[in-house]
């Protein structure tokens, strides 16, 4: 009996009215784990109930622990008829599985009913006794725990990351069953609520057990995703990747930790050594809890695992920190053949993460992405996923393949999606193509020389913009300069990725958010038909979608995007389009030429003088945009660089029809100097729109910034004011004679007011800069739009930004001291052990030829450049990321930029202005962002993962004030319940929040609508900076006191 | 293209300070929209009509959601759909109970009930003031004098506890209370000089003396209620007027205590009798309840008006009210001092008050 879980029901209030004779309520509460229920008394007569319950003991697998909700309902009790119930609590008890997390639930819950919403609150404590498990065969994963943040967690440090994990699971959808007929609507929907929270437990427990047996303890960058499939099925999928986490005890132990983990690391394959076959080596569970602060009788208790505390008491091999691979290598060698056999076909070197620490990335190399079109069809056996599992598995290698063509061995900034309508699917991955440190990625045996020679040049912070790939042999024609930063390796025109902005990297100027939107009418069709149809324009949407994103980086002046998110969602009668991404200035690739108009017929006059007007209007505003978002390059002058190198002049294919550089650019384009310009011929109204398209995006008012990355690049100063929101439209379009251009600036001008709404409500916070901006589209019905918009409003202090000259160089010192003792450390440790995580054996040569940048065997790439053949699936990105150079500069004269550090915490000296004057409040305040820090504050324990999911349904749609009453007063009981279950856990914020999933139906006709709701977060305690000060010599007590009041003033 | 559904929730709920005021004013979202864009907030920056249209619509449905817990404030501060920070609280509750001049004389003292209820669409003609605002305000009295009606204990006190408002915004609310509860006339055309924060200072002083409260802390309804035996009690006081011997000694008693120092000494003089004979006997007839309807119709009647056709100053009335008073201590036949000294200390305070123009 591994576990024993412990419920007590204190006390409800605010309970709704019951019995309409007394205007009260006889509540009693029934408290249901798997099959057990237990109930309390009845409490006669109140609305404030005290039940004060004994402790309800549960004995359970810790199987169950992780699959099963906890289920609270509350009900009246009625002598003569039915009980009326009145609402439920399901809380996941995840969290208090592992030791570093929350130790105890407590806390008021809102009750919930999925057709009146909130109804009153209950308060209930939960406790969790877990003990050693020794059974070598186990199906659960305790102790593993999730994050659903893309970084490697601040309180935490990396010792190895091991790779990509991802599970799915199936399952037939309640709403569809036969049963549904029958039962009410409440009744269906609790039915729902329950599979799915048994299946994310499921799913966790699986991805969990993944990870042991990757001997990870973390999953980072966890993003769980449901698929409604309606009548084939419910799917619950989720990726993340595998890692072995420290946590980093107190600031005191950074330089002891500096030097344990590698002897740690060296421990595993010594320890493994006898017993390579990781499957069956049962008691020794993997799970590493290197806390050292720790005491071991705790440790033991709480990890169920005796060997942990027996590793890391062991005497230390001997072997030196140097030399880490040098004599570990052959072990892990022969380790991964052994263990790698089995997943061979299903692993591939993805990264959910969208950070890194500095010097993990060394080059990146594109955007790649895969997308397929699948017909979906029932799901006749649950428990063989296997159909879903090949779709996703055939596009995961195609995205390897595309990164492979691009030079590089690992896809970073992973990420997948589906839209479905009716029948029809989309499922689309992406991710960064990169090459990560060769010191992360090779045995140590492998020449020392080589990796000293990269070693000089990785630290640059211009490295991750120069090209992985053989300039010779380049995967798609692409214009390369040498790199305006160190003037020694070549970088592209611009890039486009998925990640946030390394932190070392050098930009001029701000960031600014830039999105592409699109529409496309597609007739009806069924099945085969309509797949068939979607696959066609598929192709057509991305070029499009990326000439726009492409046209609008260069009006704002810049050449590179991150945090790029293309989403593609199918509709009855249309796909929609819509790529979201920050430009920024990166100060290591050349300056983007300006975009130049040509007319077709150039003898008629006024035609002529429109498009000169035209082009006046572009170049104005470019000029505009450099100075709105503070781009001034250094000037270069040519003889510093050298004369340019004449190249084979390359179509670029990025151009509407077939269109070529003008040479005369100079002329006209003054403020781009003799760089080329991008030429957008106007051969057509079409093309017209396009232009015009252009022009309509209005920057946001002043004070005001916007980026969908985590950090605003060029803003470092933030203060402590954030507020988080989720703003939903949803507009009907008149289904009169729709036409391409109709839909699209309908889209436009339906994502371009949600915007300006945004701006406006958040005026009083100005200056301030929106960041995490993540814009979901969806199609609900034949005409409807639907527009989801959820981001962070964090301010910034802007006289502090005037004098940033020195203070951000002091600061980004100290958070060196800090951030990158935590982190640093673990290259050696990845290069030896998440070598297991890489599936090809070949691919080690060949990314140790790529990663030194020239004289590639392009051969073996060469082959596995096949992207874009098969009939149902759009061809990649990296097709389209066409970098156009007239001239290559060479030179080896470095030129000295002034480095602007981006440190997103305004370290020591914000002004705290809005400090919430909170003593006296009965409800304590939880903070929830999308980023994974909070400005001003530090965390210092993560209490586990929150993921939720809610349906709520109305039958009197009207009475509730129409669908906007519905769906406002839904989402803010969202807001409540995630905010109640983090104060249960003791947390104080939740980090990296995110809004999965917001379907939402209505008939009005019937008065009715239905929305369903999955949010996540990583439940986490904060401390305020300002408060740190006084109390750091003393910081774990602080934690506890903080959690500890905060559960207080919750009861 | 037409907007079906737009909405903003944010994790603090945004208040927009002006919005609210609109809302409470009773504004539709249409009116409040054109009166927004009279203020100059398109220009400043820089939004457009349909921006303003959308975030009046959203700050008007977060109201009105709240309005549900606004009507129990303690709910405001224990629930856990709106996260506001404390100092919003306390200003959506203030300005939520908040309540206007106007509104409040034209019922100030009337029952509120129903049928009062339905001459809200005259007050509303009549003031100015949205049928809808004036409602809320209604609502909020009657729903104040529902809660602390049968309770103990202070009805400041009680105010503040269970609608959480300011010292200020309860006094007020005591006020209203003890005035609907006693159904004091107050809307009689004499009585239209005065403004509420003169009955509510009257009210202040009348639960402090004369209810049951100001004698035993314990009882029910304590603060609502004027004291019955004290009132009763009150006929004792005739004898003032009634033995000409103890009147004509009060006389001239005040009258040599005050030679030389009042403006009007003789109309003084002159009018003691009257005076005198109309204090008493609005004492004397307290045991009435139509009588104590008309206190303050009786005391303008019986004391204001006649010292203010003889143009009395301000500073005249209080040196004859004090030595009125404090000479019958020196009425050596009439026994009830404890009696007196709490009628007349707080008709006193009360007729100073009311004495202006």
């Amino acid at each position: 009996m591994p576990g024993k879980l412990k419920v007590k029901i204190v006390a409800g209030r605010h309970l709704p009215v019951m019995d309409r004779a007394s205007d009260l309520t006889d509540a009693f509460v029934e408290v249901k784990f798997g099959n057990t229920t237990f109930k309390t008394d009845v409490y006669l007569k109140s609305l404030n109930p005290q039940w004060n319950s004994e402790w309800f003991k549960f004995e359970v697998d810790d199987e169950d622990l992780q699959d099963e909700p906890l289920q609270i309902t509350v009900l009246d009790h009625d002598t003569y008829s039915a009980n009326d119930a009145i609402g439920k609590v399901y809380i996941d008890i995840d969290p208090l599985l592992y030791s570093e997390a929350a130790t105890v639930i407590s806390g008021w819950f809102p009750i919930y009913d999925t057709i009146h919403g909130i109804r009153g609150e209950i308060n209930v404590v939960v406790k969790v006794d877990l003990f050693n498990d020794l059974n070598r065969f186990r199906q659960s994963s305790c102790g593993v725990k999730f994050f659903c943040t893309t970084s490697i967690p601040k309180c935490y440090r990396a010792v190895i990351i091991h790779g990509f994990v991802e599970e799915l699971v199936v399952n037939e959808d309640p709403e569809y069953q036969w049963i549904d007929r029958i039962r009410t609507p409440r009744a269906s929907n609790e039915a729902r609520q329950r599979l799915i929270s048994l299946m994310s437990g499921e799913l966790q427990r699986k991805i969990g057990l993944k990870v042991l047996e990757m001997r990870g303890n973390a999953v980072v960058g966890y993003l769980q995703c449901f698929d409604l499939e309606g009548e084939s099925g419910l799917v619950v999928r989720a990726i993340g990747t595998a890692c072995t986490l420290d946590k980093l005890s107190s600031p005191a132990a950074f330089l002891p930790a500096c030097n344990s983990p590698s002897k740690e690391m060296k421990e595993i394959p010594f320890n493994e050594d006898p017993n390579p076959n990781t499957h069956s080596s049962g008691p020794s569970t993997p799970l590493k809890n290197q806390t050292y602060s720790f005491s071991p009788s705790k440790s033991y208790s709480r990890q169920s695992s005796s060997s942990d505390t027996d590793l890391s008491l062991t005497p230390k091999t001997g072997m030196g920190s140097g030399s880490a691979g040098k004599e570990g290598g052959p072990f892990k060698a022969l380790l991964r053949q052994q263990t790698q056999s089995a997943l061979e076909q299903r692993e591939f070197p993805f990264f959910t993460l969208t950070a890194f620490p500095p010097g993990f990335l060394v080059h990146v190399g594109g955007v790649v992405s895969a997308r397929s079109v699948k017909l979906l069809d029932r799901i006749h056996n649950p428990d063989e996923p296997e159909t879903r599992d090949a779709w996703w598995a055939e596009i995961r290698q195609e995205i390897k393949s595309h990164a492979k063509a691009l030079g590089c061995h690992a896809v970073v900034g992973y990420s997948e999606s589906t839209s479905i309508c009716e029948e029809v699917c989309i499922l689309s991955a992406s991710g960064t193509a990169a090459v990560l440190n060769p010191r992360f990625l090779q045995d140590g045996t492998v020449e020392g020389c080589l990796e000293q020679r990269l070693e000089e040049n990785l630290p640059t912070r211009c490295g991750f913009c120069h090209i992985p790939y053989d300039e010779l042999n380049m995967p798609f024609p692409a214009h390369l300069t040498y790199c305006y930063n160190c003037r020694k390796q070549k970088v592209p025109d611009v890039l486009f990725t998925t990640i946030d902005l390394p932190t070392d990297a050098t930009v001029i100027g701000k960031g600014c958010l830039i999105q592409a939107r699109l529409c496309r009418l597609k007739k009806k069709a069924q099945a085969e038909a309509n797949a068939t149809a979607i696959s066609n324009l598929l192709p057509f949407m991305e070029y499009e979608v990326h000439t726009q994103l492409m046209n609008k980086l260069k009006l704002k002046g810049m050449n590179a995007l991150f945090g790029l998110r293309i989403q593609i969602t199918v509709g009855e009668n249309m796909l929609m389009g819509l790529a979201s991404a920050t430009g920024v200035y990166l100060a290591a690739l050349p300056t983007p030429g300006g975009i130049q108009i040509a007319g077709k017929t150039p003898n008629d006059g006024s035609y002529e003088q429109h498009i000169s007007h035209m082009q006046k209007k572009i170049n104005d505003t470019i000029a505009k945009n450099k100075e709105l978002y503070e781009i001034n390059p250094p000037e270069i002058s040519e003889e510093i660089i050298g004369s340019p190198i004449p190249e084979p002049r390359q179509r670029s294919r990025l151009l509407r029809s077939q269109s070529e550089s003008s040479d005369e650019v100079t002329e006209l384009d003054l403020s781009h100097g003799k760089k080329d310009a991008f030429v957008l011929e106007i051969d057509d109204t079409d093309a017209m729109e396009d232009v015009h398209s252009l022009l309509t995006d209005v920057p946001p008012p002043s004070g005001f910034y916007s980026c969908n990355t985590e950090i605003m690049p060029g803003i470092n100063n933030w203060t402590s004011e954030i507020q988080m929101f989720t703003s939903v439209r949803v507009i009907r379009l008149s289904s009169l004679n729709l036409t391409n251009q109709a839909l699209n600036k309908n889209f436009n001008d339906l994502c371009e007011n949600l915007l300006k709404s945004l701006y406006f409500k958040l005026r009083s916070m100005i200056p301030c800069c929106l960041c995490h901006v993540n814009f979901t589209v969806s199609l609900p019905e034949d005409e409807l739009i639907q527009v989801t918009v959820t981001a962070v409003a964090i301010t910034f202090d802007k006289n502090q930004a005037l004098q940033t000259t020195k203070t951000p160089v002091e600061k980004s010192l100290q958070r060196a001291s800090t951030d990158n003792e935590e982190l640093l450390q673990f290259p050696l440790e990845l290069c030896s052990d998440s070598f297991p995580s890489h599936p090809f054996p070949p691919a080690k040569e060949h990314l140790e030829s790529a990663s030194s940048n020239s004289g590639i065997p392009a051969a073996q790439r060469a082959t596995s450049v096949d992207y874009s053949s098969f009939a149902d699936r759009c061809s990649s990105w990296i097709e389209l990321i066409k970098l156009k150079a007239q001239t290559i500069r060479r030179g080896s004269i470095k030129t000295t930029v002034t480095v602007e550090k981006a440190s997103p915490v305004g370290d020591g000296n914000f002004r705290n202005r809005s400090a919430p004057p909170c003593a006296n409040s009965t409800v304590g305040v939880v903070k929830m962002t999308p980023l994974s820090f909070i400005p001003g504050a530090k965390i210092t324990k993560y209490l586990g993962i929150i993921n939720m999911f809610f349906i709520r349904e109305t039958t009197s749609l009207r009475e509730e004030g129409g669908v906007s009453g519905f769906l406002h007063a839904f989402i803010a009981e969202v807001f409540a319940m995630v905010r109640a279950h983090v104060a249960a856990l003791g947390g104080n914020a939740v980090v990296s929040y995110i809004m999965k999933q917001c379907v939402f139906m209505e008939n009005p006709n019937k008065n009715q609508a239905q929305c369903l709701i999955n949010v996540s977060g990583d439940a986490v305690v904060f401390v305020r900076e300002s408060d740190l000060e006084v109390v750091s010599s003393q910081q774990p007590t602080t934690n506890c006191q903080s959690s500890c009041t905060e559960s207080e003033v919750t009861t | 293209m037409t907007s079906e559904l737009d909405i903003f929730v944010g994790n603090t709920t945004l208040i927009d300070e002006d919005v609210y005021r609109l809302w409470l004013d009773g504004y539709s979202v249409t009116d409040a929209v054109a009166l927004r864009v009279r203020s100059g907030i398109l220009e400043q920056t820089g939004a457009t009509a349909a921006v303003l249209q959308s975030d009046t619509m959203d700050h008007y449905r977060t109201f009105h959601m709240l309005e549900r817990l606004l009507h129990a404030p303690p709910k405001l501060l224990h629930q856990l759909i709106f996260q506001i920070p404390p100092s919003r609280q306390a200003l959506l509750i203030e300005r939520y109970y908040a309540f206007d001049e106007a509104f409040v004389r034209e019922v100030l003292g009337k029952k509120l009930s129903k049928g009062t209820k339905k001459d809200l669409d005259d007050i509303s003609t009549k003031t100015g003031i949205t049928l809808k605002s004036c409602r809320r305000q209604f609502d909020n009295f009657k729903r104040v004098f529902k809660v602390v009606e049968e309770m103990r204990g202070s009805l400041v006190d009680n105010i503040q506890q269970h609608f959480l408002l300011s010292d200020r915004l309860a006094r007020d609310y005591a006020a209203i209370v003890f005035f609907a509860n006693n159904r004091f006339e107050t809307g009689k055309k004499k009585l239209q000089y005065l403004s509420f924060g003169d009955f509510a200072f009257c009210a202040e002083l009348m639960i402090q003396n004369w209810t049951l409260g100001a004698v035993d802390s314990q009882m029910d309804d304590m603060d609502m209620d004027l004291d019955k035996e004290f009132l009763q009690d009150l006929k004792e006081l005739k004898v003032l007027v009634a033995d000409k011997d103890l009147l004509d000694l009060h006389k001239s008693l005040v009258c040599t205590a005050l030679r030389g120092k009042l403006g009007v000494f003789s109309e003084m003089e002159a009018n003691f009798k009257n005076l005198s004979r109309g204090l008493v006997n609005v004492a004397a007839k307290l045991t009435h309840n139509k009588d104590v309807r008309d206190l303050f119709v009786d005391l303008v009647e019986k004391f204001v008006e006649p010292c203010r056709s003889d143009h009395w100053p301000l500073s005249d009335v209080r040196f004859f009210l004090n030595q009125y008073s404090v000479s019958v201590h020196s009425l050596d036949g009439f026994r009830h001092q404890a009696l007196w000294d709490r009628y007349m200390g707080t008709l006193r305070g009360c007729l100073l008050r009311l004495y202006h123009d």
